[in-house]
């Protein structure tokens, strides 16, 4: 735009840079999605079966009924928080890896405080109390490789991932050595803070594992929204993200701003460990994190940091997740996992190439 | 050693020395929106020392990068010793001799010094194992020959910089380069490592080698030159005989652009508020800061900047004019002395309680430090000051529109919309943008640093009056500006930096282009103050 176009501004502020932005944030994953759909096709192609039957199956068992519906958001719930904890930490430019381990300790938290409550406490007094304990264990977990990053310069991704070794041991010794129901690998079921299902209000999800968690995920993005994006924590946040350099010449400490990324991050984490102890099976299972912290990296990175795109795709690999077992008289299920293996790579190669392409495009227009 | 230069250096200088070792024709390169070169062309006889200077970013760096095969030239033509080049590759140019020894070292640190040498091309028993003990031959024998002393056996981790520079040299050499490029080779020296360099960088040409100096330090261009090729703003303004010409014109040429306040229009003295007390304004005293290979950048410096005055500092880039503002900003640590604004002492202070002191300070480069480049106008027009803007943690959006519009409108900031994001504008008026930040607000003490670096002739002269207004209304004002003539158009008082130390503080009324030349290169020392 020129200069005498923008000069009736104020009160005709142009939107154009906002409409260029929000191409860019969702053009690239959208690429990305057709470029898994193409592998997909192949894929099924390879094992003698249609595509487009095979995809059919898919949504049925998936979006097509409400049972299979449940279950995605069941899954979409703690893939919500680990994403979202991901992202806050990368918008500080700090890459967290320990997600897996944060969500572990926050479940058993939760479950040792479901625990510890006495029996017919209330929820609204029992849920908050066990996410304060989830989110202090995933904090004391993230705050870690905060300390040492701070402290030490060691570089938090190498932290979080020795971290999740050495957090997830500790809970099996815990659950193995002396807090287990004889014959099995989790605690006994808590006394306190089990969440309402789905089903308890719409009875055609029955058998499903949604919960009441999945509305706690949705206000923890838009608190993670609120604080990115309207308060001066988050104004500090970004800052340091994008260019410390100019964070810091800006006041701001950027050593503080590592350290209270890194900590809330893992604060996110752990509050996610209520999906499965609260709402589904109400006590702490070893494993049960089963890799909900590692793909909380890609849903983190295909929602392009943003609370809401990170719900989105929380949603998507959801899908692919729930869908895999749906399709697994076709195809074997792990065929999702390569398939969401496909999602990760092509959002990754194809962001900063269709920008690329993106802004050469708008330039030529503008020219 | 001196029994006479080998055979093959006659074989280039006899029949070939018509001919140049290096030939560079209207080389364009553009990065982007950025054009780094726009025609620049350099011209290197054989066995010559020929300085390439230029300010940071005039694009000395990528012409030699194109000369050396990292990159090539969107148009123009590369030859070397006549033969056309253009657009060949790092292989290509090691095998003809082109040896580049970069600013910053490329060395294995835990292997030794022989070792690094041979990387890539090892001598091997039987053509398997390393021949260690014929590498360490090789080297010392080479090391001997050139006066690059150096034991092949050491590591190179316990070697100094000083050192660790002859092993670049000694690896380029190793490697057959008869033209060697030096970028920046003194940046990390100290005095006697350089007098050292320059013994060994003349008994290379003696020995018919050719070399290209790229620097900004006038001084060196001056004493180890045969021919200099000033480049400015991508484009390569001339090219001289070093005996032909003066210190004065060179910076002269370096860093002349044509700005409207041109030397010779004087600031005139304002009327100080006679309400002073006696400690208002910046107060510095023995200022030591000590650089990232423990050189003292700083080294005592003392001064002072009562309110309603600008101090300039004059000075060639690098002369620790960038450590001294930073540290005066709270964005480096000193090894000692102290700081004061208005009486109260900073030294210890964050940088936000600086701010909460009355400093203010335009940083020397926007890009990383004084703007948010993603972020919008608005948004950057209260980095700093942001806990002004909310209330509780959250950040007031309306008071941060009504800022921005308020600022756009009086520092006419373009375009006026304040969600752009700071990328999208101009340099002047990103500059702007910052210029409204620091200024906008209240201050006693400003830290105005290469203020119009980058900036068109309108900008400058916005920001000129910004500055004198500033001035007007009783702020002390620290300048430094890699512009003699905006040292000397806006200073009350002018202070010339030159190692670290203020060579000279004089009144603004006894300097000129000639005099600040001599204390800027070395060959005059002052009143250090």
């Amino acid at each position: 735009m020129t200069a005498s176009s923008a000069a009736v501004a104020p009160k005709t502020i142009s939107s154009a840079p906002w409409r260029e932005r929000a191409e860019e944030a969702l053009i690239p994953p959208l690429v990305a999605l057709l470029v898994a759909l193409i592998c997909g096709d192949l894929l099924i192609l390879s094992y003698g079966q249609s595509p487009a039957t095979v995809y059919r199956l898919l949504l049925e068992g998936t979006w097509g009924n409400a049972y299979g519906f449940g279950q995605v958001l069941y899954k979409a719930t703690t893939l919500a928080f680990t994403g979202l904890a991901v992202s806050f930490g990368l918008r500080a430019g700090l890459f967290n890896i320990g997600a897996e381990s944060q969500l572990a300790a926050g479940g058993f938290a939760a479950a040792l405080t479901g625990l510890a409550l006495p029996m017919g406490t209330p929820l609204i007094l029992a849920l908050p109390v066990c996410m304060i304990a989830a989110g202090l264990a995933g904090g004391a977990v993230g705050s870690v490789p905060a300390y040492l990053k701070t402290r030490f310069g060691a570089h938090e991704v190498i932290v979080t991932i020795m971290l999740n070794f050495i957090v997830l041991a500790l809970l099996n010794w815990f659950i193995a050595g002396h807090l287990h129901v004889p014959e099995t690998l989790h605690t006994p079921e808590i006394h306190a803070g089990v969440l309402p299902r789905l089903a308890d209000i719409d009875s055609r999800f029955h058998g499903s594992a949604a919960n009441l968690a999945l509305i706690v995920a949705a206000l923890v993005a838009v608190a993670v929204w609120f604080y990115l994006f309207r308060s001066r924590g988050g104004y500090d946040l970004r800052a340091v993200g994008l260019q410390p350099q100019a964070a810091e010449y800006g006041g701001i400490s950027v050593g503080r701003v590592w350290m209270r990324a890194l900590t809330f991050s893992g604060v996110i984490a752990g509050m996610g460990g209520i999906n499965y102890v609260l709402g589904y099976k109400h006590y702490y299972e070893d494993g049960f994190a089963s890799g909900a912290g590692f793909l909380g990296i890609a849903v983190a990175l295909v929602g392009r940091n943003h609370p809401f795109g990170v719900l989105i795709a929380a949603f998507f690999f959801a899908t692919l997740s729930q869908g895999g077992l749906a399709i697994h008289a076709f195809v074997p299920k792990q065929m999702m996992d390569v398939l969401q293996g496909v999602v990760i790579l092509a959002v990754a190669m194809a962001v900063p190439e269709v920008r690329r392409v993106l802004r050469g495009a708008r330039r030529r227009v503008d020219a | 050693m001196s029994s006479g230069p080998p055979s093959t250096s006659q074989a280039v200088r006899g029949p070939t020395s018509a001919v140049p070792a290096i030939r560079m024709v209207d080389i364009e390169k553009s990065f982007g929106a950025i054009m780094a070169n726009r025609g620049a062309s350099l011209e290197v006889m054989p066995g010559e020392i020929h300085a390439l200077v230029g300010e940071n970013g005039a694009g000395k760096s990528t012409l030699m990068r194109i000369l050396g095969g990292l990159m090539k030239p969107d148009t123009g033509r590369v030859e070397v010793n006549g033969r056309d080049v253009t657009g060949w590759s790092t292989n290509d140019a090691i095998a003809s001799g082109i040896g580049i020894v970069h600013q910053h070292f490329m060395l294995v640190p835990t292997l030794s010094v022989a070792e690094n040498l041979v990387l890539g091309c090892e001598p091997k028993t039987q053509g398997v194992v390393l021949d260690y003990k014929r590498a360490a031959d090789d080297v010392r024998k080479l090391s001997n020959e050139t006066g690059l002393v150096i034991e092949p056996e050491r590591l190179v981790s316990d070697l100094s910089v000083g050192e660790a520079q002859r092993v670049e040299i000694l690896k380029v050499l190793f490697r057959g380069a008869r033209i060697l490029v030096l970028d920046e080779p003194t940046a990390v020296l100290s005095p006697p490592e350089v007098r050292e360099l320059w013994a060994v960088l003349r008994r290379l040409r003696d020995k018919g080698d050719t070399i290209v100096l790229i620097t900004h330090r006038l001084d060196e261009v001056v004493q180890l030159s045969d021919t200099i090729t000033v480049m400015r703003a991508g484009q390569t303004v001339a090219r001289i005989k070093t005996s032909e010409t003066t210190p004065a014109e060179i910076a002269r040429l370096m860093v002349g652009r044509e700005v409207s306040l041109s030397a010779g229009k004087r600031v005139q003295p304002v009327a100080r508020p006679s309400d002073l007390r006696p400690d208002q304004g910046l107060d510095v005293r023995n200022l030591g800061i000590t650089g990232s290979h423990g050189v003292r950048v700083v080294d005592g410096v003392t001064f002072k900047v009562s309110p309603g005055e600008i101090l300039g500092i004059a000075g060639v880039e690098g002369n620790g004019q960038t450590e001294l503002i930073e540290a005066l900003a709270g964005l480096r640590t000193v090894a000692g002395g102290e700081m004061l604004i208005d009486g109260v002492e900073i030294t210890r202070r964050s940088v936000a309680q600086r701010h909460d002191a009355g400093l203010s300070h335009i940083p020397e480069d926007r890009h990383r430090r004084g703007l948010i480049l993603e972020y919008t106008i608005a948004n950057n027009l209260i980095l700093g000051v942001q806990k002004y803007f909310s209330k509780n943690g959250i950040i007031d959006r309306a008071r941060v529109m009504e800022n921005a519009l308020e600022e756009i409108a009086s520092f006419d900031i373009r375009p006026p919309n304040p969600l752009l994001v700071a990328r999208v504008l101009s340099g002047g008026n990103q500059q702007k943008v910052v210029v409204a930040r620091e200024m906008g607000r209240s201050f006693s003490v400003l830290l105005a640093s290469q203020p119009t670096r980058g900036v068109d002739v309108g900008a400058i002269e916005f920001i000129h009056q910004q500055l004198l207004d500033a001035r007007a209304q009783g702020k002390a004002i620290l300048l430094v500006s890699a512009e003699l003539n905006e040292v000397l158009a806006l200073s009350d008082r002018i202070a010339v930096m030159y190692r670290g130390k203020f060579a000279v503080v004089m009144p603004a009324a006894e300097a000129s282009e000639e005099v600040l030349g001599e204390y800027m290169i070395g060959t005059k020392k002052g009143n250090a103050a």
